[in-house]
């Protein structure tokens, strides 16, 4: 069964994919990081290399997860997302930390 | 009647600039990829609409970009950069072995005689090739690997690969530099390099005349004579008349001879421009007078070029690959600046005008003549 889930992008990101703030993926199986990410860059192959370096999967140190008020950038990519995430009540946002101009 | 496209890369994104080939009025387009630094933008000679780009940020990596329609439309494309086989290490700035690392592109070269055929300089140092109109990448990694790779130490900007000068006469001979490596040649399509440095002096390197370790900052080549090289190393200005197997110094009445940008003129291989910087601290024009010097000797006699350039109280630096000369009879010389105005000359460089003043910082300028 597939999981319709929200993910709100940065604007750099939403003007690479020529996409609105947020976006809607589809997930089959847990819904985790690294199954989002892949849903997403299925979805928009453009965003690949931009979120994650594409050989370790590793995230880029800028990028930041956050989710019903939770930084979850720090969780393993294979740590089940909120409740709420899954369910598509609440989008996971995905955020260039603060730094610099 | 002929007309230029302007390509500009800028630190939060990039402008397309045309003009007839009057020179006078300019349209401006952009900014495209609004927010992110395009480091350098340049046109296929084989498809003059087939443009790539080179589009990044700290925070979202490395994007390639290509236009099939002159710049009205992007599409992007492969922006994988895997180091062939184990990368290994270079020195880092403490001296202790750093692994290689893929930090982004400098600079996009399309090939003279295929559209689909592009290579690209990249940070950390490597040359990279594109047979597929930038969809995949492969490395010569003959560069990285023929003996000084290990050795090699980034400059103040990151160890970069930002020149790639390709031989019209010779489809096998190529010419890159590297900060702070130096300059390397291939004479067999980029299988084996050597280091082509001999008669450089770098006073801030343990040997001055070492083999490599030199900071050259960029190469300009008349691709009618594709065996005489000039170059603006960090400091001097340089000259070869044999593909880079020796070089001469020819910085001669320059006020100072630390700068970025050399290009030449597109009829007159001995002419020859540079933009003097006061030091390698005070990234600026002495005085703060912008003047560009122009050589008509191949170097060594130069002249201050400063019709229509500020001069007074103008702080701005011209980066390497901030300098592009259009091949229209009455040759046009343009320069960017780190203070957003880009500067046109449509003749030879007597007389100058802004065409912008306020774009954001200027990385980047080539030019497209179009017929």
């Amino acid at each position: 069964m597939s999981a319709s889930i929200q993910v709100e992008l940065p604007a750099n990101l939403c003007l690479l994919a020529s996409v609105r703030h947020r976006v809607q993926v589809s997930v089959e199986g847990p819904v985790t990081q690294r199954a989002v990410l892949d849903a997403l860059e299925s979805a928009y192959p453009m965003l690949q290399g931009t979120l994650r370096d594409q050989t370790t999967k590793l995230r880029r140190p800028f990028i930041r997860f956050f989710a019903c008020e939770q930084d979850l950038s720090h969780l393993s990519p294979d740590a089940a997302l909120p409740e709420e995430v899954a369910r598509g009540s609440q989008p996971l946002l995905v955020i260039g930390a603060i730094a610099g101009g | 009647m002929s007309q230029v496209r302007l390509l500009v890369g800028t630190r939060k994104g990039a402008f397309i600039l045309n003009a007839d080939g009057a020179r006078k009025q300019w349209s401006v387009s952009g900014p495209h990829f609004a927010g992110w630094e395009i480091y350098h933008l340049k046109g296929s000679p084989v498809d003059p609409n087939r443009i790539y780009a080179s589009q990044s940020s700290g925070w979202f990596g490395q994007v390639v970009q290509r236009s099939d329609d002159g710049g009205l439309t992007w599409n992007a494309v492969g922006n994988q950069f895997l180091y062939d086989g184990d990368a290994g290490t270079h020195q880092w700035y403490d001296g202790n072995p750093h692994p290689w690392e893929f930090k982004r592109v400098w600079h996009l070269e399309p090939s003279l005689t295929c559209a689909e055929t592009v290579y690209a300089g990249i940070e950390d140092a490597a040359l990279f090739r594109s047979t597929d109109a930038g969809a995949s990448w492969q490395e010569f990694s003959g560069l990285r690997k023929h003996g000084t790779g290990p050795s090699w130490q980034p400059g103040a900007g990151g160890m970069c690969l930002h020149t790639i000068l390709l031989d019209p006469t010779n489809p096998e001979r190529i010419y890159i530099a590297i900060s702070a490596a130096g300059a390397f040649r291939t004479d067999d399509g980029g299988k084996s390099w050597k280091p082509i440095n001999r008669g450089l002096h770098s006073q801030y390197i343990p040997d001055p005349n070492a083999e490599v370790g030199h900071c050259v900052h960029h190469i300009s080549m008349h691709p009618s004579r594709p065996g005489t090289l000039f170059m603006q190393k960090h400091w001097d200005v340089m000259r070869s008349d044999d593909a880079g197997d020796s070089w001469q110094e020819i910085s001669g009445n320059l006020p100072t001879d630390f700068g970025f940008a050399i290009d030449v003129h597109a009829h007159e291989p001995e002419t020859v421009y540079v933009v003097p910087i006061k030091s390698d601290s005070e990234h600026f024009p002495l005085e703060g007078k912008l003047r560009v010097y122009r050589s008509r000797s191949g170097g060594n006699e130069w002249e201050p070029l400063t019709a229509g350039l500020p001069q007074s109280n103008c702080y701005v630096n011209v980066l390497r690959d901030a300098m592009a000369v259009d091949s229209l009879d009455s040759c046009g010389v343009y320069f960017g600046t780190t203070g957003g105005q880009v500067y046109a000359s449509a003749d030879s460089g007597d007389t100058w005008e802004a065409i912008v003043h306020d774009l954001p910082s200027v990385l980047s300028v080539e030019v497209q003549t179009l017929a």
